[in-house]
């Protein structure tokens, strides 16, 4: 019966809707062929307010996103621009002359030791820019990339990590123009350069705790898109950058520790200029319990908020 | 049983809504509004304190985009969704694709999920096609090597291998969707989500995608979630499928069935009252269809005809414009999935100059009902001199009871109930005396 059925279907125009039968059926019989195997932690279970079990692993496992959103942005960035990538030399070199200017030759505060007052502003420069570009960018990444969070399921975290990764790359093409005015002034650094990537580890995390967590506000209250560039333009004059930190007076040094920026522009100037430049260890440490705080804060903030970004950007 | 790839247990998904109140337009003193202005602001603060979200407007309105919805799905099937805008069709795939959590409700999904609610996710204008390749490939979900490993087969499956060097804003928007959609065709997951991502490139690329999602789901054992208003390509896809209304699942079952559910959401009249006043439409209007009526040979009202019996079908006209002109009358015949079976048309068969005015009133008459047990649809149109007076946009629901066409017991083969016309026709044996004399002359 079932065949000649199958048989009067078959010769009219209808032929696609049997024909569909047809293979279906022949797929029942691949399956049995090769049953699916179910990797148990392939099993996910979504429902209101439950946290991922695998959210580190998930991370880890898109790290191949991380790459490629950092590396989309870096190569769209200089795009129609007539000197391209020289950008990004020719702004540090000028804030650096500007600073030298003023601070150093106009209002004559002192260097470090020895060191020439261009080296100590760069030196200072070099993390704060990093800072400032991976926080302001790292702050506007969701928002900027709503298109994808609003069609594409991924650990949500990769967007702002991925925008302060763009700005460290940014951060070692600086360097290059450390090390040719290193060249240039004929100063030879000394074993503590050793210990400065401990030090861009530190600005890197401190960036990104505060960037996480102002970027998961301001999906939810766009008010923090206009506190942002405010804050990093204080921060350059209230942070350490064209001036040295012993400047500041022996009592206010640990209060002014605070900014965790401080410790860090301390430590990359203690790296690079060597004996020159003296460390405050307890303010160190204070900068440090600050970052670690703000990387705490963010990613819980971020965690608690990321389920409701597609809805609210 | 542990082939169930997805379960989804009572889904719920609500929204704040914000509107502007209504009494907006009576502000008109500034100490009003100010006043409002730091009503709105003092609540604005206390929310952002509170932690809660901001929503524009004076009235805050929960708004759910779907409601307790289930359903369960095993591995290889291929499901459905349909449902008119805004039903929360988008809604239930966000949340598969985790997205968006749901508000209340939750769901099992066993295997790896790649969801894909729009055609090229994260394309950048500025970017070569090369590299949106690699781009795109990621943010789906696949590995460099996976990328690199099916790059040919993505770019040939795209046509586009003498522009993989231009910007994509070079490209044309067909060569955009085509590379696009490559990309995520080439995707393997056990699980895929698909939004209406079909309503893009031409009818040619169209049918591709489709031949490419079918062999994919068949031959893989994928398991697949397909939303779209091709009802043409649910039912040639989809073994079952979910209607969602209003963010309810209305009806679930083989896509043939649930396809025409929704199409009959369309076809807002049954002829319990006939009346088609309140129908959509369109044409100019000065003369309308305002009334249908079925009967039988002996002028009995009918709600459903029988097969192969005398069939008349009254209309009634009313309007503005009574002044009688050359008129064209049609009624078309359609299946269930409004495929057009055929059209009663006065330009054929009626033998003098119709004219027709506001209060006329016609009858067509089919002398035996060429339809078999079932459902069809019925559309309506009149011209009048040379302009579209009234064309119906929904449809009259008629269902045809079973009855007999060829005086014997069967109509139609199995399988053919409510998807044919039925022709007069007879068989004969070649050897039976009888036949000799229809065949007289053939060679045979």
């Amino acid at each position: 019966m079932v065949t000649s059925n199958r048989q009067m279907t078959m010769s009219t125009h209808q032929t696609d809707f049997v024909e569909d039968t047809n293979v279906v059926s022949m797929n029942e019989d691949n399956q049995v062929l090769r049953p699916a195997v179910f990797d148990r932690d392939h099993e996910l279970i979504i429902e209101p307010g439950r946290t991922e079990r695998h959210y580190w692993r998930d991370l880890w496992r898109y790290r191949e996103l991380f790459r490629v959103l950092a590396w989309r942005d870096i190569s769209v960035r200089y795009k129609q621009t007539v000197v391209g990538a020289a950008w990004a030399l020719i702004r540090p070199f000028l804030t650096m002359v500007v600073f030298t200017v003023i601070f150093g030759k106009l209002a004559g505060l002192p260097s470090d030791g020895t060191a020439p007052y261009a080296l100590m502003v760069f030196a200072g420069l070099l993390p704060w820019s990093f800072f400032a570009t991976a926080l302001s960018d790292a702050s506007n990444s969701l928002i900027g990339n709503a298109h994808l969070i609003s069609k594409v399921y991924f650990p949500r975290l990769i967007v702002p990590i991925a925008a302060v990764m763009v700005a460290f790359v940014d951060f070692l093409i600086s360097f290059a123009i450390f090390v040719a005015l290193m060249v240039w002034y004929q100063f030879m650094p000394s074993w503590q350069i050793l210990l400065l990537p401990a030090f861009a580890s530190i600005a890197f995390v401190a960036s990104l705790g505060v960037g996480v967590w102002i970027t998961a506000l301001n999906v939810k209250y766009r008010d923090f898109r206009y506190v942002i560039p405010f804050v990093v333009q204080l921060g350059l004059y209230v942070s350490p950058v064209g001036f040295s930190s012993s400047i500041v007076p022996e009592q206010w040094r640990l209060v002014y520790s605070l900014n965790p920026m401080v410790g860090v522009i301390d430590g990359f100037r203690w790296c690079l200029l060597g004996g020159e430049s003296q460390l405050y260890w307890p303010g160190l440490g204070l900068g440090l319990a600050v970052t670690s705080f703000f990387l705490w804060l963010g990613l819980r903030q971020f965690r608690k908020m990321e389920k409701s970004f597609a809805d609210l950007i | 049983m542990s082939d169930i790839v997805i379960a989804a247990e009572n889904l719920s998904k609500s929204y704040l809504v914000g509107h502007q109140s209504a009494e907006r337009e009576s502000y008109t003193a500034l100490r009003d509004v100010l006043a409002r202005e730091a009503r709105n602001f003092a609540r604005k603060g206390l929310d952002f304190i509170r932690g809660r979200q901001i929503v524009q407007g004076d009235d805050v309105e929960e708004f759910w985009a779907l409601r307790d919805v289930s359903f369960e799905l095993k591995q290889g099937e291929v499901l459905g969704i349909i449902g008119r805008n805004g039903a929360g069709k988008s809604t239930l795939l966000k949340i598969l694709s985790r997205i968006t959590e749901p508000t209340r409700g939750r769901v099992t999904l066993r295997g790896r999920v790649a969801s894909l609610l729009e055609v090229g996710t994260g394309f950048h204008p500025e970017l070569t096609g090369r590299e949106n390749v690699f781009l795109n490939g990621a943010i789906l979900g696949m590995t460099h090597n996976e990328i690199a490993r099916k790059f040919d087969e993505i770019v040939a499956f795209a046509e586009v291998e003498k522009f993989l060097d231009t910007p994509v804003k070079r490209y044309s928007s067909g060569m955009y969707v085509r590379l696009a959609f490559a990309v995520a065709a080439h995707l393997e997951p056990e699980i895929l989500v698909v939004d209406e991502v079909l309503a893009v490139g031409d009818a040619e690329f169209q049918k591709k995608c489709l031949g490419k999602m079918n062999e994919t789901s068949r031959h893989q054992g994928r398991t697949v979630v397909f939303v779209s208003h091709n009802t043409t390509a649910v039912q040639s896809l989809c073994g079952r499928s979910i209607l969602l209304q209003k963010g309810q699942l209305t009806a679930i079952g083989s896509s043939r069935d649930v396809v025409a559910r929704y199409l009959d959401l369309n076809a807002r009249v049954s002829i319990a009252n006939g009346d088609l006043r309140g129908l959509r439409r369109s044409g100019a209007g000065n003369v309308r269809f305002c009334r249908i009526a079925f009967f039988n040979r002996n002028g009995l009202k009918l709600s459903s005809p029988l097969t192969g019996e005398e069939f008349v079908i009254l209309i009634e006209f009313e309007g503005s414009c009574s002044e009688r002109q050359p008129a064209r009358v049609g009624i078309a015949f359609f299946d269930a999935w409004e495929t057009p079976l055929f059209n009663c048309g006065t330009e054929a068969s009626y033998d003098q100059t119709l004219r027709i005015g506001a209060g006329d009133k016609m009858i067509c008459r089919i002398p035996r009902l060429p339809l078999s047990a079932g459902r069809y649809k019925i559309g309506l149109f009149l011209e009048r001199s040379g302009i579209i007076e009234d064309w119906l946009e929904d449809f009259v629901l008629l269902d045809v009871a079973d009855g007999s066409f060829f005086g014997t017991p069967r109509n139609v083969p199995p399988g053919w109930e409510g998807k044919t016309v039925l022709v007069h026709h007879e068989w004969r044996r070649l050897d039976d005396p009888s036949t000799l004399a229809i065949a007289r002359g053939f060679r045979l």
